[in-house]
């Protein structure tokens, strides 16, 4: 019973019972080889394709701890893949390591900038987050196709493609990418204070001000590192391919990320959140998408999929309906008095 | 008319409107409410008082069809009634106006008053109808004469306050209940809706008034009825009850019941440094402008009821609120306080009243809470070492006695009592200058308030000064150097030591 | 002032509206003519309509992000039961309607009853409806039924020449229904008592759990009839049809003066959001060396100010209590 309770068994349940179906359905799933170097195989194309998806949702699980949300960090994919893509594709000789490293630095300081914005509207501007960054998202793909002339720019540089489709000691070099982000997420809000900092804001910001905590730099700081994070996740996704795609790259980015934190276990109301949890939760959307591509059924087809998971999770994480499970045993109420005892509470 | 536990005033020859009779209603650990009775006559304003957790706002959210009872009777116009939803209450003729007026400022004051019976014609509303009524309405019954057709947040509080009422008195009450409706408006405004009451009471109604102010129960009341930790202790004539009873009936103390301060050691102490002064400081509409010295080591009390302004001086001096008039001055440092974190810095600390909302983050540990202050101190940076957060919060732990003594055990998971140790644990980790403690004891167990009650006697021996704020004369008395006294939102008495006795104190809350 | 303070919104947007036409007439011949005009609502005429359900949407205080699916579903299912089936229209097109009313009512009882933010659980409804029409198929339909052919073609003519297509004026109707709900019927008032403040709807002893499932229901009802329009205009079903319509939606219902924060806003308000959005992709069009994408970054300055200046108005009554 006590394994139950803790905050990974579910995501992991859920991991494993999709692997395990997988195992059931085509035992080559779990099969690796070993072909010039490079580790190939299903499992490593779930952690290769996944990797822009953990990075954003690892980004999204701090602006969601402190109550908040991003919906840009789609547009943000789109106009960082096209950022770098276009430097590169300006210069002379596109395979130039000094080249490439401009490219990727101009980019993410770019994806900071958005990320700026998007803080500075909700902790300055005191807007609600799903407003302030819904003119971003908009704007976004705005901003992506005019860098990218409404073109797909295509690139032949092989440093570039290193990040998407590069190996490094047989693995994809976009874990490694993955591995550092995590792992600088997890150092920042566990080796100092910003985690205490950013579950305390999230849970209670009328009681983190009276601590003396000052919620508009915590709130600066997390809309930051998601810009950050979706920043490299555009990359990732643009080299993988070696072109950039404003109108498309990204997609869906924010719903999935937001989905795969969900799963995770943080809940959408702030507070304690579970950046493993969250990796998981997005390890699970990849590999239902590979799944169902290898059962042969229409990629498309993951939506239901995806919409019955969200529903059910949430409905998992809602108190009432939790507690319209167990009313059935109970004294009856009336309803305003549940709606009071709501709000008390 | 069952059977009555406490006082009751006769009124011969008219029927109650509106019977309670031995109303109970539990929640899980809270006794809301344990046997109350309440009668109400038409034609009358009749007061309801207690202090926090008296049972005031149940009893009033039993009656909107709100909260269900577990037992007891009410009964209106002679009729047993089961009041099932804030629309029955309507229907039935009950209509409430609560403290945060509870209509939506988007729409025009015209709906305000009359959504969800606006006239119609073949299921279309009649705009130029229902504004001519809601003008009639409000010139006629409240003499006010406004753009009923302008959104009511374009108005002022006692506007809408009124409209409120408008809209209680369109929906034909007998019943009118007003849930302190005069804490945000001022001296004129109060005047403006007193006149309306009296009209209203005239014409029959049957008014139920809930305030904190002393000064206008005495003003506008027939008859009070008194309730304490959700027990019934009376129903009196305003007129033949004596403030200073009033108030002794609230708090629990009767007179003669009153014994002296134990003098403790430390009368005899010299002239203190120094530590801070307010003056003049004031918030409109939360606090009029007040002066304060609180020395080094001193305990400096706040007495007063609730709603009296004690949260709101607290507040003002923590930065929690700001000042918009008036200096404060701490220590060396001249300036005002601008925000909780620069009060911190100049060694404040403050234990808010409403632990819940304000104090704890009920999803962390114990340890984190403990932390938290502190650690927001020293920046996001220097996170403290986690052998060296386990130490502090063990250390405090055990220093306070929290119970369960276990520093992960999330904070929600632990008493009221336990919460609030947690609370002063926070800040005493920061070492303050001084303590604002406000209501630490409220909703706690006796043994952790002798526990707390003693802790502030050491911090103060030690050199701290606490601003202790409590409801409780007794412990008002127990622990502090210095008593300074609200009522009504002003500062009106200060006491130190040597006069400082509970019957004197509560004189100076009653007042005049 | 002269001017009540809660129609400031809306002036500013049809102020607005007409300073781009004007610009647009003095900058391109041709511009200025009644067609052009009835242009817009012609390429905008489902726009139009799901906008108005969006309407009723925000100013209850929520957000649906399932339209754009939703239409999507509805071309989806008409073009594969009139043409793969064989069902007649008048069947299919009623049919079409009620499942998208009961798909909005469905996730309004799931907000109301189990209280889950809106944006979560229309989400879901988006992806679901997405994820439908794939499962009917992934490949685009063609419809060649006369009556929708003739749907498609037929011109209203109208007075000087210009003429509208009869889906405009089937949007026209949704406004103007529109427009009467939410200011002449109980429903509509409740809705804005809704978005002003729950609590107090609650209080005032309003029906608030049928209120807010009612305006999803209308919502999904809209976006049904706006799905039945749009094939019409495109003649087609396809699972990729109206990728991103809720973002348009939203944001020009936003543009319209309705305040996200709920209880403020006109259905009449978002007609003018719609043609501004018209407006600006019909400049772009007609200046020739500006790109489609500028829409997209127009459109977010524009929700930008919008939302600015909405807190702005919004401040100022606060202060004012103070």
């Amino acid at each position: 019973m006590r394994i139950r309770k803790h905050h990974l068994f579910w995501p992991l349940a859920m991991l494993a019972a999709l692997l395990l179906f997988n195992l059931i359905y085509s035992p080559d799933f779990f099969s690796l080889q070993v072909r010039g170097g490079h580790l190939y195989g299903s499992l490593i194309d779930i952690l290769n394709f996944g990797s822009p998806l953990m990075l954003v949702a690892i980004g999204m699980t701090l602006v969601i701890a402190t109550g908040g949300i991003d919906l840009s960090v789609g547009s943000v994919v789109a106009i960082a893949g096209a950022m770098a893509c276009l430097t590169i594709s300006k210069g002379s000789d596109q395979g130039s390591l000094g080249l490439v490293l401009s490219a990727v630095g101009l980019s993410l300081v770019l994806s900071l900038a958005l990320g700026l914005w998007n803080g500075l509207l909700v902790s300055g501007v005191g807007m609600q987050p799903i407003i302030a960054t819904l003119i971003l998202m908009v704007a976004g793909r705005g901003i992506a196709q005019l860098i990218t002339s409404g073109q797909i720019i295509t690139v032949t540089s092989d440093s570039y493609g290193y990040i998407g489709s590069g190996s490094l000691a047989g693995l994809p070099f976009s874990i490694f990418l993955v591995a550092a982000v995590f792992a600088a997420a997890g150092l920042l809000t566990r080796r100092t204070a910003l985690g205490l900092f950013i579950e305390a804001v999230g849970r209670n910001p009328a009681a983190s001000r009276l601590a003396g905590i000052r919620s508009r730099y915590v709130l600066l700081a997390v809309y930051l590192f998601c810009g950050l994070c979706a920043g490299i996740a555009g990359l990732i996704l643009s080299s993988n391919v070696s072109s950039a795609d404003g109108n498309n790259a990204g997609l869906w980015y924010e719903l999935d990320a937001i989905l795969a934190v969900v799963i995770g276990g943080t809940s959408l109301t702030g507070g304690r959140f579970y950046l493993t949890g969250t990796v998981i939760g997005a390890l699970i959307i990849q590999t239902l998408t590979t799944t169902i591509y290898m059962i042969g059924v229409p990629p498309e087809i993951t939506l239901v999929v995806k919409a019955f998971v969200v529903l059910v999770v949430c409905l998992v994480q809602s108190e009432a309906f939790r507690q319209a499970l167990v009313r059935r045993w109970k004294t009856r109420h009336y309803p305003a008095e549940r709606e009071a005892a709501k709000h008390a509470s | 008319m069952g059977d009555w536990i406490g006082d009751l005033t006769e009124k011969k020859g008219v029927r109650p409107l509106l019977g309670m009779t031995g109303i109970y209603k539990h929640f899980p650990g809270v006794k809301a409410l344990n046997g109350v009775n309440f009668r109400l006559f038409p034609g009358e304003v009749h007061a309801l008082m207690g202090e926090n957790g008296a049972g005031k706002s149940t009893l009033i959210k039993v009656l909107t069809g709100v909260y269900s009872i577990d037992r007891g009777s009410v009964e209106l116009d002679g009729r047993q009634v089961a009041i099932h939803s804030p629309r029955q209450a309507q229907e039935a003729g009950i209509s409430t106006v609560y403290q945060e007026v509870n209509l939506c400022p988007n729409l025009t004051v015209a709906e305000n008053i009359f959504i969800g019976r606006e006239p119609r014609a073949f299921g279309r509303i009649r705009w130029k109808e229902m504004n001519r009524r809601a003008e009639r309405l409000l010139r006629e019954r409240l003499q006010l004469e406004i753009d009923v057709s302008r959104p009511l947040a374009d108005y002022s509080v006692a506007v809408q306050q009124l409209v409120a009422i408008a809209r209680a008195l369109n929906i034909s009450a007998k019943v009118l209940i007003l849930d302190e409706p005069t804490s945000s408006l001022d001296r004129g405004e109060v005047g403006q809706l007193f006149a309306v009451m009296r009209k209203l009471k005239e014409e029959g109604l049957a008014i139920l008034f809930v305030t904190h102010f002393l000064d206008q129960v005495y003003d506008i009341s027939d008859r009070i009825t008194i309730l304490r930790g959700g027990e019934f202790v009376g129903e009196y004539e305003a007129a033949s009850l004596p403030r200073i009873e009033l108030v002794s009936k609230m708090i629990g103390k009767e007179m003669e019941a009153l014994e002296e301060r134990p003098k403790t050691a430390g009368s005899a102490r010299g002239p203190r440094e120094l530590l801070l002064e307010a003056s003049g400081l004031a918030r409109q509409g939360a606090i009029e402008p007040f002066d304060l010295r609180i020395g080094k080591g001193e305990v400096v009390s706040l007495a007063g009821l609730l709603g009296s302004g004690r949260t709101e001086l607290a507040r003002l001096l923590f930065g929690a609120d700001r000042s918009d008039q008036g200096k404060l001055r701490l220590g060396d440092s001249p300036g005002t306080i601008h925000s909780p974190r620069q009060a911190i810095d100049e060694g404040l600390a403050f234990c808010p009243e409403n632990r819940k909302t304000e104090g704890i983050v009920d999803d962390l540990s114990v340890r984190e809470n403990i932390l938290l202050a502190m650690q927001a101190t020293r920046g996001w940076l220097r996170m403290i070492p986690r052998r060296k957060q386990e130490e502090l919060a063990d250390e405090y732990i055990k220093a306070l006695n929290i119970n369960p003594p276990n520093p992960e055990q999330l904070v929600k998971n632990l008493s009221g009592g336990n919460q609030q140790k947690v609370l002063l644990a926070r800040w005493l980790l920061t070492r303050p200058k001084l303590l604002i403690l406000d209501e630490p004891t409220r909703g706690i167990d006796i043994g952790a308030k002798a526990e707390i009650q003693k802790l502030v006697l050491k911090l103060a021996g030690e050199g701290m000064a606490v601003l202790f704020i409590s409801s409780e004369l007794e412990e008002v008395v127990r622990v502090s150097d210095r008593i300074v006294v609200l009522r009504d939102r002003k500062v009106v008495k200060e006491m130190i030591e040597d006069d400082i006795g509970q019957q004197q104190v509560m004189r100076a809350i009653a007042g005049g | 002032m002269l001017l009540n303070r809660k129609y400031l919104p809306i002036a500013v947007t049809v102020f607005l509206f007409a300073l781009m036409f004007l610009a647009g007439a003095f900058r391109y011949t041709g511009f200025f003519s009644l067609q052009v005009f009835f242009n817009l609502l012609i390429d905008n005429a489902f726009l139009l309509i799901v906008a108005v359900g969006m309407t009723f949407v925000i100013v209850s205080g929520g957000i649906d992000l399932s339209v754009g699916s939703m239409i999507a579903l509805t071309t989806m299912i008409s073009a594969s039961l009139v043409q793969e089936q064989g069902w007649p229209p008048a069947v299919v097109i009623p049919l079409v309607l009620v499942l998208g009313t009961l798909f909005g009512w469905g996730m309004g009882a799931v907000i109301h009853y189990f209280k889950i933010q809106p944006f979560i659980v229309t989400l879901a409804g988006m992806f679901l409806a997405r994820g439908l029409c794939y499962v009917i198929s992934i490949n685009t339909i063609t419809i060649d039924h006369p009556f929708y052919q003739k749907m498609a073609q037929t011109k209203v003519s109208l007075p000087g020449g210009s003429f509208v297509s009869i889906s405009v004026l089937i949007a026209l109707v949704v406004v103007a229904a529109g427009v009467y709900v939410a200011h002449y019927t109980r429903l509509g008032r409740n809705v804005y008592a809704l978005g002003g403040s729950e609590q107090s709807a609650l209080l005032m002893g309003l029906p608030v759990a049928r209120t807010k499932i009612a305006v999803y229901a209308i919502s999904g009802f809209c976006s049904a009839l706006a799905g039945v329009v749009f094939t019409f205009y495109m003649l087609s079903g396809y699972g990729l049809h109206a990728m991103g319509l809720e973002l348009d939606t939203i944001a020009s219902v936003v543009i319209g003066g309705t305040l996200l924060t709920g209880g403020v806003g006109y259905v009449a308000g978002t007609f003018f959001g719609v043609l501004i959005q018209g407006v600006i992709q019909t400049i772009i069009s007609f200046e020739g060396t500006l790109s489609s994408w500028w829409t997209k970054i127009v459109i977010g300055l524009l929700l930008f100010l919008f939302i600015l200046f909405q807190r702005l108005l919004l401040v100022r009554p606060a202060a004012r209590k103070l």
